[in-house]
């Protein structure tokens, strides 16, 4: 039986059988589908990708105002098509390793204070100058300097110095910081000839594909450069194009029509309808990406650690991710970490819904009347039913809040980070350091609970200077409890990602760093034929 | 041409000028009222107030406003639309593929929906309160009523996911063949067709009817000319005026008003565009839209102005 297993899932992989007959003729055969379809998944890599064709994606986050220049990039079209074009000095593997890329190794002092980048040979820049230590130093100088618009300056303006020298770039920093070489993988950082300071915009660096055309919120299109330097990594399609597609029902269309292979954004309420089209698979995969309802720890009445318990426990999460991400998602713990980092405290115990003792706390805290939470539907996709989920949870707790629905447009500029309650979303981070220093250091700029803490602060120094792996996972659970017990997050569900793809595409690997394989899809999968 | 004709003319246009200068001050004034700034939307999530500061100083947004809207008005006289606050890009040269498409789209819905819409009307008035009146205003009652995402989304089910003969989302680009660019047109301009023809349907009708009680209408009837001879030769003429204007006035929506097909279709037109920079708080271009799209709604209404001048004896011939 398993002969003919194979011999069927090799001829799915040199495109004589479909996949939906291999799966068909594979349940004939007494094989469950997620056996027949790992089997299917081991063949297609082996028979290894087809070159050619035109591989276009269709997504959502462009904007006409998008600019070339990778310090500005915010949303996911710029993101996407930056990771076809640039190239990184280090990557995130899927697994969660650092993948080398322009940078071959790095090497630190033992106080993780002084970095060594040593420069990889033979990387051609898409105009035919080779990558030279001297652009990456100035690429991230570039970065770190405090007039750039940089969207990575918050970690870079942490370096102190960076000096160029022979093959190697050096960086001594001002604290020190165990996390760099994570840090070094933001992807806003893209290797740009002189790191962009003569033309920030040109568009050219030396990734896998060449910038054949760039209309902002329109589409932008790559052919595949001649001289990359991992071709049998990358580059698989002779072109590539991004389509922009903003709106959810279009984006779903343009897949099913055939317009595009791949499209990310699914709605979770629409997920079930959408994995019945034959030819399409869904691609959903666990993230960082949290949506929180977020409280000031320093302003009234949320400057009540009981008032915040009570809060917490009112939150019933198994419901919110049922109801709002129908499934897809996991449950959070009021901490803002989960499996997708390094060293991620797995043994914190799962706080529940709890009315009685909400309502325990909410006594105690004192307060009387209703509460006053913020909400849009651009907090996170489903923000308002979830705040109104809230509301009648609480109310089983005695607790009343009041919704307050805010206008989209300016609900980040004047309501978060303004207001004392309301619902928003984080991308989340690739290192749990970077994580709490963005938002729950006392000095940090988006610290959108105004969770100020000493104590945490010192954490947080301490685990990014400690080397040893063990002492840091100990300090990072720490940290996780401080939040999770008296931090002003109540985080009630991790999202996952729902990306999906048309027929004949293969290699696609799930990437638990950003949607569409971290921005690769186009760039690692190929068209079967 | 008479002279007073030519004045009247030159009066409306004039006029026109002046409300261009009040809308631009609107316009203006609205975008400062709105919420957040342009740095503050550049620099969005990730904004420090340091960077915060310095965008600001770069942008010149320091200035009061009085003196930003006369440095603007100073650049749109002398043919300088600015360049964007927020991707630094030239406007007149953005703006320029964007209204071509704009354009294309839209002449093209007007060529299938104003005949259309003429022809309809003039059967439904030979047919009056017949089995075909009452068919062509039902279903064009119909697909009007029906708000346009509803039949954009139709559309799309049908012609470009079940069918496959269109494709869902128009994308067009600068050296598209032709025929492909018709081709990714076709599925909008019908929306847009639905959704303009019965307004003008309805209108060419209800002229031509208000015509046909006229005396003259009997006379000719009495002399024997076939009826829709009539309403072609005698009715049709008289009920021009109020026709154009209706059909300027939809002109106009097909310019200005089709965001929302925009972004159904995925059209990379000026709605798009316009809604992309109000978002972003980026007024010079909020503005040089917003002065485009008056411009082109006053300009078909004086047009419907002066047709109807030049439609009617009584206007033309002044005593």
């Amino acid at each position: 039986m398993s002969d003919e297993l194979n011999y069927l899932s090799r001829r799915v992989a040199l495109g004589k059988l479909s996949r939906r007959d291999f799966l068909g003729r594979a349940s004939a055969l007494g094989v469950s589908a997620a056996f027949a379809n790992t089997l299917l998944t081991g063949a297609v890599r082996a028979a290894g990708p087809v070159r050619g064709g035109t591989l276009k994606a269709g997504l959502v986050g462009g904007e006409s105002t998008n600019s070339l220049d990778p310090a500005l990039f915010m949303t996911q079209v710029p993101f996407s098509f930056g990771k076809m074009w640039g190239e990184m000095i280090v990557e995130l593997s899927p697994e969660g390793a650092l993948e080398y890329r322009i940078a071959e190794e790095i090497g630190s002092s033992p106080d993780a204070k002084t970095w060594t980048l040593k420069i990889r040979d033979g990387i051609e820049f898409h105009n035919g100058k080779t990558v030279t230590a001297e652009d990456v130093a100035a690429t991230l100088e570039r970065h770190s300097d405090e007039k750039s618009k940089s969207g990575a300056l918050g970690y870079m303006k942490g370096i102190e110095s960076i000096k160029a020298s022979g093959k190697e770039v050096i960086l001594t920093l001002k604290e020190p910081n165990a996390d760099l070489p994570y840090l070094l993988s933001d992807y806003h950082i893209i290797v740009q000839p002189n790191g962009g300071k003569d033309a920030p915009d040109a568009g050219i660096s030396a990734g896998p594909y060449k910038i054949a055309v760039n209309e902002p919120g329109v589409r932008h299109g790559g052919e595949r450069f001649a001289n990359y330097w991992q071709p049998d990594k990358m580059g698989f399609a002779d072109q590539v194009e991004i389509i922009v597609i903003n709106d959810a029902t279009a984006r779903t269309a343009a897949l099913q029509g055939g317009q595009v292979h791949v499209i990310n954004r699914v709605e979770p309420k629409i997920v079930d309808l959408i994995k019945r089209v034959p030819g399409v698979t869904i691609r959903n995969h666990a993230g960082p990406g949290h949506y929180v309802f977020i409280m000031h720890c320093n302003t009234a009445p949320f400057d009540n650690n009981d008032l915040r318990t009570a809060l917490k426990l009112a939150i019933d999460r198994e419901e919110m991710l049922d109801k709002i991400l129908r499934g897809y998602g996991s449950i959070g713990n009021d901490f803002p970490i989960n499996a997708s980092y390094p060293l991620f405290p797995d043994d914190i115990e799962q706080r529940t819904y709890d009315p009685d003792k909400a309502k325990f706390h909410y006594q105690k805290s004192g307060h009387d009347g209703p509460i006053l939470l913020r909400t849009s539907d651009v907090a996170f996709p489903g923000a308002v039913d979830a705040s109104q989920l809230f509301q009648q949870q609480a109310a089983k707790a005695g607790i009343t809040l009041e919704i307050k629905r805010e206008p989209g447009d300016g609900y980040w500029s004047e309501v978060w980070n303004k207001q004392p309650f309301c619902a928003s979303y984080w991308g989340g981070r690739s290192t749990q350091d970077q994580m709490y220093s963005t938002a729950y250091i006392s000095t940090a700029d988006w610290n959108d609970t105004r969770f100020m803490r000493p104590d945490f602060d010192k954490l947080v120094l301490a685990a990014r200077a400690e080397l040893d792996e063990n002492k840091r996972k100990q300090m990072y659970r720490d940290m996780a409890m401080l939040v999770r017990d008296e931090g002003g997050l109540i985080l009630p569900f991790f999202n996952q990602f729902i990306d999906a793809t048309g027929p004949n595409v293969e290699g696609w690997i799930d990437d638990p760093h950003q949607e569409v394989m971290n921005g690769y899809a186009l760039a690692k999968c190929w068209l079967s034929a | 041409m008479s002279s007073p004709i030519v004045k009247l003319i030159a009066q409306r246009i004039a006029l026109g000028v002046l409300l261009l200068l009040a809308v631009s001050v609107l316009i203006f004034v609205g975008t400062q009222i709105l919420p957040g700034d342009v740095a503050q939307s550049i620099l969005g999530q990730s904004a420090t107030p340091q960077a915060l500061a310095n965008l600001r100083e770069e942008l010149g947004l320091n200035d009061p406003a009085y003196v930003r809207y006369f440095r603007w008005l100073g650049g749109v006289l002398t043919g300088d639309l600015g360049t964007a606050l927020s991707s630094g890009q030239d406007i007149a040269t953005s703006i320029g593929g964007r209204l071509w498409n704009t354009l294309f789209l839209a002449f093209w819905a007007a060529i299938v929906s104003v005949p259309l819409a003429v022809i309809l009307g003039l059967l439904a008035v030979r047919y009056r309160n017949g089995f075909v009146d009452k068919l062509i205003s039902g279903l064009a009652l119909a697909s009007t009523s029906l708000p346009e995402f509803f039949i954009g989304y139709l559309l799309v089910f049908f012609f470009a996911v079940k069918w496959q003969i269109f494709p869902g989302i128009s994308t067009v680009y600068d050296g598209m063949p032709f025929l492909d660019r018709m081709q990714a047109i076709a599925l909008p301009a019908a929306a847009l067709t639905l959704v303009v023809l019965a307004h003008m349907m309805r209108m060419t009708r209800a002229a031509i009817l208000n015509v046909m009680q006229s005396p003259y209408i009997e006379t000719a009837e009495l002399k024997g000319l076939r009826p829709f001879d009539i309403i072609r030769k005698h009715a049709f003429p008289n009920a021009i005026a109020p026709i154009v204007n209706v059909v300027m006035l939809n002109l106009a929506f097909l310019i200005v008003g089709v965001v929302v097909v925009e972004v159904i279709f995925v059209y990379p037109g000026m709605g798009q565009y316009l809604v992309d920079h109000v978002s972003k708080r980026d007024v010079p271009v909020v503005q040089a839209v917003g002065l485009i799209f008056a411009a082109v709604y006053i300009g078909l209404n004086i047009i419907a102005d002066i047709a109807a001048i030049l439609a009617n004896p009584r206007l033309r011939h002044p005593k």
